[in-house]
């Protein structure tokens, strides 16, 4: 019965959407001011009522999970009664069609915020609803013609499939809800951003209506790709924290072109710069954000993330892209040439510093676009089979991302319009000094002498030591609100991501040894003693769990056990590492294959500094918060505008 | 009139630059750094040198796992008509098996040994690499149906 409620639901939505649409864009256009009143009002209650349809269907989903369903297709070959609780409402989104839901939920929720939200003007608002309903009914159409999440099983089998046990994990039931927040939330700058291209209101009042739902989406990636980076690093015991698999460059490029928009539209909003720019940064920001759901949605791409290869979904999702992305750089084409001029602003300016961290960050995006696209492409037309790997993204990425963090400190130093570049270096003077006495500290004790690791360090010291500058000029012009710190806490946090990196990368010590009961292996400063493998059972696997003794000096210091799981309803096993962390540096043991006689193979590292990578990522998302809670004070825009 | 169009001139001299350089560093960097797929049959057919870094997918021999006294394995993968030896030193995946898809990065060594520096098997079940699903069918040892869903 839920399965039937959930599926009604689906179409009831359909339809709400595509009235949403085309109310919304009717208003956008209306003549009088009546009949844009009625067709906004109409466009809003149909955003609501999409909001509840949408919430009913995933909570009909739900519920079939939750009550292990198994008469609904998806259920059965996701779910599995044995499964904890977590990883049973988890598992809705472990698949293609509830992740699919999920999406859409996401964009539901975004509508209604925009129905709710007071900023923008009524014809700015209701062409937003308009296209943000259009994007709605794309998605729900996708959904019943191609990835139907209530289709009925006949006859309904005993048990269910189970879910990859990769997926089982508290990481990964965050991560792809914290992932669509940020995608889909960019779907609202694009509809804000396509509005005002409808409605010819190219001022600065949709960058400041869009600005919280951009925020929002910025933190929400930040977070979600932090998360999916910490997952990688303690699920597949490589060690490692980002490997540049096309997944993961399918949220990196939204994630920097986000970070792009959310800088320029500081100018756009302020005095009006880069109007034209802003707009189409909204639009490539969204754009890729599909592009990324379509690299990974479709199968095109061998990953945990892809789900099913049915070609039929991958053409869908081309065509919407398409159309998409198609439709909006047209409306842009059209209307550009009628886009007003801000004001204008001297080389040395924060509009300069803006204009330079977007070509910066536009750049990188794009190399990593032709990395991530370019074996796809070649595979289409030649047939040849190539893969881009990591050598390629450190010889494009790092000296971009290099140019881009020695301007960082500048930007929120400089006066807008006009500043005075010798005042602010002179006051950064403090920071650079940080810089240099660490690159000349980390060359000095590092053997042998490298430059690229004073160098890496220097950087990450001018990031927070500028920070720290930025901050007490700030806190002594008695700037109280917190929305002021929000450069601050960003900039720092990307510095701190970069120790992490920087001191992972250059410092970690691998280990990888056949140890029989009794026998010891060395990482870094530490022993571990082997003391055996031992069974052990969960909820719904086996597993072999070593017990390890770690010892600095000849002391034990602590005990580490690292397992390896068989999950006999899946038919996989996966590898449970065991980390030690001090909040500074990881010991991390992953424990390999069973060699007979009870010898295992055990591979270990020492990871100095690694947990600062994801505390750094935190810390950037806090800043976003700051800003965000700056602008949804009631008295913000007064602020703003002083 | 004159900052606004100096504004525009430097603004687009700065895309510019920044997008002659990135394209540069692009196709520098795409001509070194890309990595080709072999299958067993390709490397029997063609002449790869020793040393060049390429990926090899297909399935791992059945019986062919022998593990040595250190953390060195030995397997040979095959795509039905032709075979490569490997030698890898490290932690297998968990979805390694023999008779199953893998892909594996490395370089011809001496002997023609492929010396993987790098094992990935799939993911989970289900799924099948598309490069080994590719190498099979070549060789003409793909059912459909089979592997991938």
């Amino acid at each position: 019965m839920t399965g039937e409620i959930g599926q009604l639901a689906l179409c009831l939505a359909l339809a709400l959407a595509l009235v949403q649409a085309g109310a919304g864009l009717w208003g956008a256009r209306a003549d009088g001011s009546e009949s844009l009143d009625l067709s906004r009002r109409i466009a809003r209650m149909s955003a609501f009522g999409f909001f509840a349809f949408i919430a009913l269907a995933f909570g009909a989903l739900t519920f079939g999970f939750v009550t292990s369903d198994f008469s609904i297709l998806t259920v059965a070959q996701n779910s599995h009664t044995l499964k904890p609780l977590i990883y049973k409402i988890s598992g809705v989104w472990g698949n293609h069609e509830g992740s699919m839901l999920l999406w859409v939920l996401v964009l539901a929720i975004y509508s209604a915020l925009m129905a709710i939200a007071v900023r923008g003007g009524a014809r700015l608002t209701s062409g937003a609803l308009g296209v943000e309903g259009l994007l709605a009914a794309a998605f729900v159409l996708f959904i019943l013609l191609t990835s139907d999440p209530f289709r009925r099983l006949d006859p309904m089998p005993f048990q269910g499939e189970g879910l990859n046990p990769l997926l089982q994990d508290p990481g990964l039931a965050m991560h792809p809800p914290m992932l669509y927040l940020g995608y889909v939330g960019l779907s609202a700058t694009f509809a804000y951003a396509a509005a005002a291209l409808i409605t010819q209101e190219t001022g600065s009042h949709w960058a400041r209506a869009a600005r919280p739902f951009m925020l929002v989406a910025w933190i929400a990636l930040t977070l979600g790709i932090t998360l999916g980076s910490w997952w990688a690093y303690y699920v597949l015991g490589w060690g490692g924290f980002w490997f540049w698999d096309p997944v993961e460059n399918a949220a990196l490029m939204p994630w920097l072109v986000a970070t792009a928009l959310i800088h320029s539209t500081l100018a756009t909003e302020r005095t009006g710069a880069f109007r034209s720019w802003t707009l189409l940064l909204a639009i490539a920001a969204f754009s890729l954000s599909l592009i990324g759901t379509f690299l990974v949605r479709s199968g095109v791409l061998a990953s945990v993330h892809s789900f099913a290869n049915d070609p039929e979904r991958g053409e869908y999702i081309l065509w919407l892209l398409g159309l998409a992305i198609g439709g909006a750089l047209a409306l842009f084409a059209w209307r550009a040439p009628g886009i007003e001029e801000g004001a204008s602003f001297e080389p040395a300016s924060r509009e300069t510093l803006l204009l330079l961290n977007n070509v910066f960050l536009t750049a990188a995006a794009a190399t990593v676009f032709l990395g991530t696209l370019y074996p796809l492409l070649l595979d289409a037309v030649t047939g040849t089979r190539i893969s881009v790997g990591p050598p390629y993204f450190a010889i494009t990425f790092a000296p971009i991302f290099i140019g881009l963090l020695l301007l960082v400190p500048l930007g929120p130093r400089l006066a807008w319009r006009k500043g005075d570049l010798k005042v602010t270096l002179r006051l950064l003077a403090p920071g650079a000094g940080l810089a240099l006495l660490s690159a000349i500290v980390i060359f000095a004790i590092q053997a042998p002498h490298m430059l690229a690791a004073a160098g890496a360090f220097a950087l990450a010291a001018w990031l927070i030591g500028a920070s720290a500058v930025d901050f007490r000029e700030r806190w002594k012009a008695r700037a109280v609100g917190v929305q002021n710190f929000a450069s601050v806490l960003a900039h720092a946090g990307l510095g701190i991501s970069l120790l992490g990196i920087a001191g992972t990368t250059l410092w970690r010590s691998e280990a990888l040894e056949v140890l029989a009961p009794g026998q010891s292996m060395q990482v870094a400063a530490y022993q571990l003693r082997f003391d055996g493998v031992a069974p052990r059972e969960g909820p719904n696997y086996f597993a072999d769990r070593a017990t390890l003794d770690v010892m600095r000096n000849g002391k034990a210091i602590a005990t580490i056990s690292p397992e390896k799981r068989s999950y006999p309803a899946e038919g996989q096993a996966i590898t449970d590492t065991s980390i030690r962390t001090n909040g500074f540096s990881d010991l991390y043991v992953a424990l390999g294959d069973d060699r007979g006689g009870g010898r295992w193979t055990v591979r270990a590292y020492f990871n100095p500094l690694a947990p600062f990578i994801w505390f750094g990522g935190a810390i950037m998302a806090l800043g976003g918060l700051a800003s965000l809670w700056g602008r949804l004070r009631p008295n913000a825009l007064r602020t703003a505008a002083e | 009139m004159a900052p606004k169009k100096r504004r525009r001139l430097a603004f687009a001299l700065a895309l510019v630059v920044a997008g002659a350089g990135g394209a540069a560093l692009v196709l520098g960097a795409l001509k070194d750094n890309v990595l080709y797929f072999y299958s067993p049959s390709d490397i029997a057919a063609k002449h790869v040198s020793e040393g060049v870094a390429f990926r090899i997918g297909g399935l791992v021999a059945r019986g062919s796992v022998v593990r040595g006294p250190s953390a060195d394995v030995r397997f040979v993968v095959t795509d039905g008509r032709a075979s490569v030896p490997v030698l890898f030193r490290g932690v297998l995946p968990d979805l390694f098996r023999e008779g199953q898809g893998v892909v594996a990065l490395g370089a011809l060594g001496p002997g023609r040994v492929f010396d993987a520096s790098e094992v990935l098997a799939k993911h989970d079940e289900r799924y099948m690499p598309p490069e080994v699903v590719d190498a099979l069918k070549r060789s003409g040892r793909w059912k459909e149906g089979e592997g991938s869903q």
